[in-house]
């Protein structure tokens, strides 16, 4: 009996300490997976697909990190950035630029242009205090319809990007014209028991974790999550809490706009318009999967949530066409769960500062 | 006894092991005006908590004794069985509805209804209001108390004293009204509404009506009072006809003789005439503990106590010139003219604070032991840090050095420097909070409530630490606390504060009498008082100890 107990009492804190919804994803995870085995599906295309797909979502979830550890929650308002990163991008093929001189210019650009606009934001963000998730998604919502305009109305003449006739931007752009398709993916990419390895996207995706892990060990990055976790005792110790939240913000922005840049050459297209409306979701549900709570947030919580997330994505999708072979139930489960995953966690929320 | 309305029988009562109330007999007849004094903390508020069956009495283990209403054990298990009982409160906040009438507001939750056609098929919650009736009703419980208002009017708008006054229409329309709590009424009022209170409480006794009256003001309890209870630390001090005692023996009783004087081994102190902190004019507004024009020097190297009970605006001080609540007037720290409304600035200028929100301000509870001892000194003076390339990185070896060594001095007893501040026990937090305060090397420490909520054992600790800091170290400490006793045993002097404004200086020694009075505030309103010789002459003797303290320090 107490034998039985004890044990009970070790499973509970296994579970606290791993997480209800991480440990749910998991397990579901590991069935699509024997169930993929099963299946007799092909594994190392699986497996390949699962890492690129990691890697190329991972910089876009991580942008989560600085906006939740600053106490602003999770980044709604990701397609902020991921405009910033996308008007780069366009501008950089309308400049000529292709292959690794049209990414490097779109980095450059939009790092500037995202560090300009997420001060905006910040600075937006600092006078709805409280209401920063909610505020935060109409915003990314409200930049999408507007630059559904600009793609339309800005006067690019590159033929790369046009449509047939008219004028505006095409709603897909074709990377591989320019030369930039998977070209981060392919850089020391290799091949091992028929997966393939795409190095050069998990290189710069650890490059970016691990600063963003330095980040918050520097002076700047504890004021900010001091911040976060209780204003008050911030504020007493002279910290400057509102110009903290601008540069977390600043930093999530620019992140989610170098995200996009990665997303895109690896997925092949620049996707405009409506496409990056919903894009804030799949990330604010992979960090929370990873263990993140929208007060607090680790860089461990983006690498296993965003592995637990794409993977399952990646390998349900298969494994459910072939289950149910002429339905679209894989696209219905993946909006069950992904929307389900976010409803969870935002019933969660705790402040930050509970004994 | 058939005039005994309600006797309170041998009440004890813990929390968590920790005696609030010990053994409390209390009995009140009809009719009467009973006063119950004490200091905050004394179990004023919790033997009320019992009277009407909180739940916070509940479920923390209930109560032993017994409660008795008319000679009949009750049970009372929640303010609706109170209620039911006869038993009303005034609350000290009003609890009023602005957008209704004062009708509204006196019937509320009981108002009178007449069926109609809806309510004969959907039930009782459709039925009309009978406004005749209920205004009616209203009325005549306004004009119980003498007032002329109309009972149509609007709350929103009518001063404070009136809002008061429909507060005690509401409990005494309630059928079956016995007994009436007022739970500090005159605090908000003015002289005049108070002189109408007065008056009101009067007339409702003389109905039969059995009042207890719950004040700090000793003026009026000798006014209106037919005896008076006293509480101490949980204890019931003596109950007492009013006309046998007096302002001067209720103060000394409240405060009485607990006191250990350790102050005497302070010759050797670096205590000089140089003034370190200056206050001028100095206001702070801080919710509940406003500061309202202060004059105050702070000598270098002396232990300062400022007490006075809760809402005063003691803590307001050390809020305001720490920067965390909006302060004006003038702070000179140190020679310098320190910048209000800064925290940033007070903490470079070298204060440092030891907040009495320990689990609010004080501490980052789900971080560890060593971050939160070592954070402000790393984010205002650049200490724990080295660089890499372009940036600040935590010097993670230092941080736990440091952290070690000031475990190890203050001796905060926890597993390790990684521990989480939250899973300490409360006087171990304190000490960190401390330990924080000491990591920037302040040349003035200000503490406020350092002992809130620790256990008797680690209040000790708390206060050891404070004299070593001083005794050893020089430091000129700022020690702010609800606990008169507290202050007694380690301040050189202490300030009492009183309605946001310094009521007067007095050594630790000085007799109990004279703290009671100053902190009930009676003693500048006691002129005019009736019965109270004795205070006035102790008033005298008392002024000329202030001036000898001034010059003293």
């Amino acid at each position: 009996m107490s034998e039985k107990a004890l044990g009970r009492m070790r499973f509970d804190a296994f579970v606290k300490k791993i997480g209800l919804p991480t440990l749910i994803i998991a397990a579901f995870f590991i069935v699509v997976l024997i169930a993929a085995v099963i299946l007799d599906m092909p594994m190392p295309t699986l497996i390949g697909d699962m890492l690129k797909r990691f890697g190329m979502n991972g910089l876009l979830v991580l942008a989560m990190v600085p906006s939740i550890q600053s106490g602003t929650g999770p980044n709604f308002a990701l397609p902020v950035g991921i405009i910033c990163g996308l008007f780069s991008i366009v501008c950089g093929i309308e400049f000529g630029f292709t292959g690794w001189n049209l990414i490097l210019f779109a980095a450059g650009m939009s790092l500037v242009l995202a560090a300009l606009v997420g001060l905006l934001y910040g600075k937006l963000l600092n006078a709805v205090k409280g209401a920063e998730m909610t505020i935060a998604t109409y915003t990314g919502f409200s930049i999408v319809a507007l630059m559904e305009l600009g793609w339309l109305m800005i006067p690019f003449k590159s033929k790369k990007m046009g449509w047939m006739m008219g004028s505006g931007l095409r709603e897909t752009i074709q990377l591989d014209g320019v030369e930039a398709e998977e070209i981060i993916n392919n850089f020391l990419s290799f091949e091992v028991f028929g997966i393939k390895v795409p190095t050069g996207l998990l290189l710069v995706l650890f490059a970016f974790s691990v600063m963003i892990w330095l980040f918050f060990r520097t002076k700047t990055g504890i004021a900010i999550s001091a911040g976060g976790i209780n204003p008050n005792f911030a504020k007493a110790s002279g910290i400057n809490i509102d110009r903290n939240r601008i540069v977390a913000n600043v930093i999530s922005t620019v992140l989610g706009a170098f995200g996009i840049i990665l997303y895109s050459q690896s997925f092949g297209y620049a996707q405009l318009y409506a496409a990056p409306l919903n894009m804030a979701f799949p990330a604010v549900a992979a960090v929370l999967i990873g263990g993140a709570t929208a007060a607090r947030a680790k860089v461990s919580n983006v690498i296993i949530g965003t592995l637990l997330f794409q993977g399952l994505l990646t390998t349900s999708m298969p494994v459910a066409n072939q289950l149910f072979a002429g339905t679209d139930l894989s696209e219905i489960m993946r909006m069950v769960i992904q929307n389900g995953i976010i409803l969870y966690a935002l019933t969660q929320v705790k402040g930050g500062a509970e004994a | 006894m058939s005039n005994s309305l309600l006797s309170i029988k041998n009440v004890s009562k813990d929390f968590y092991g920790n005696q609030v109330l010990k053994d409390i007999n209390m009995e009140i007849r009809r009719g009467e005006i009973h006063a119950l004094v004490g200091e905050n903390g004394a179990g004023k508020s919790t033997l009320m908590n019992i009277l009407f069956g909180m739940p916070v009495i509940h479920t923390t283990g209930g109560f032993q004794g017994s409660v008795e209403i008319e000679g009949q054990e009750v049970n009372i298990m929640t303010p609706h069985q109170a209620m039911g009982y006869g038993i009303g409160m005034v609350h000290q906040e009003f609890m009023l509805i602005p957008g209704f009438t004062i009708t509204e507001n006196i019937k509320i939750n009981r108002e009178i209804t007449t069926p109609n056609i809806a309510s004969r098929i959907f039930g009782k919650q459709y039925e009309n209001l009978d406004f005749v009736k209920m205004n009616r009703d209203a009325r005549a419980a306004l004009d119980k108390m003498d007032m002329g208002i109309e009972e149509y009017t609007l709350v929103a708008g009518l001063p404070v004293g009136h809002m008061q006054f429909i507060e005690i229409a509401r409990e005494i329309d309630k059928t079956g009204i016995k007994l009436l709590v007022f739970d500090e009424p005159t605090a908000v009022l003015t002289e005049s509404e108070t002189e109408n209170l007065l008056r009101a409480v009067k007339k409702l006794a003389a109905l039969g009506i059995g009042i207890i009256f719950i004040s700090h003001r000793l003026n009026e309890i000798m006014q209106i009072a037919d005896r008076i209870t006293i509480l101490r630390d949980g204890e019931l001090v003596v109950t007492k006809d009013v006309k046998d005692t007096n302002t001067l023996e209720i103060a000394q009783l409240m405060v009485g003789r607990k006191i250990s004087f350790e102050r005497k081994t302070s010759s050797g102190r670096r205590k000089n005439d140089e003034t370190i902190l200056s206050l001028k004019n100095f206001f702070v507004k801080m919710p509940g503990e406003e500061v309202k024009g202060i004059d105050l020097e702070i000598k270098k190297g002396e232990i300062i106590g400022i007490g006075g009970l809760a809402g005063q605006g003691k803590l307001g001080i050390a809020n305001g010139i720490m920067g965390i609540y909006p302060a004006a007037g003038e702070v000179i720290f140190d020679g310098q003219k320190l910048e209000l409304n800064n925290a940033k600035g007070a903490i470079e200028a070298g204060l440092g604070f030891v907040s009495e929100d320990r689990k609010g301000i004080g501490l980052l509870l789900d971080s560890s032991i060593e971050m939160n001892i070592a954070f402000t000194s790393m984010q205002i003076k650049n200490e724990f840090l080295h660089k890499l390339l372009f940036a600040r990185i935590q010097n993670s070896g230092k941080i736990r050095s440091h952290a070690k060594k000031m475990i190890k001095d203050l001796d905060i007893r926890c597993t390790s420097p990684t521990q989480r501040a939250g899973s300490l026990s409360g006087g171990n937090q304190q000490k960190v909070c401390v330990a924080r305060a000491l990591t920037q090397n302040p040349k003035l420490l200000l503490v406020s409530e350092p002992t809130r909520g620790i256990d008797v054992g680690a209040k000790k600790l708390v206060l050891d630490l404070m004299h070593k800091l001083n005794e050893e170290q020089g430091m000129t400490i700022v020690m702010t606390s609800s606990e008169l006793a507290e202050l007694r045993s380690i301040c050189d002097k202490i300030v009492i504060i009183c309605d946001g404004k310094v009521e007067g200086v007095l050594p630790p020694d000085a007799p109990d009498q004279e703290f009671g009075l100053m902190m009930s505030g009676s003693r500048k309103n006691s002129g005019n008082s009736a019965g109270f010789d004795g205070g006035l002459a102790a008033i005298g003797t008392k002024e000329k100890q202030d001036k000898e303290v001034m010059s003293d320090v």
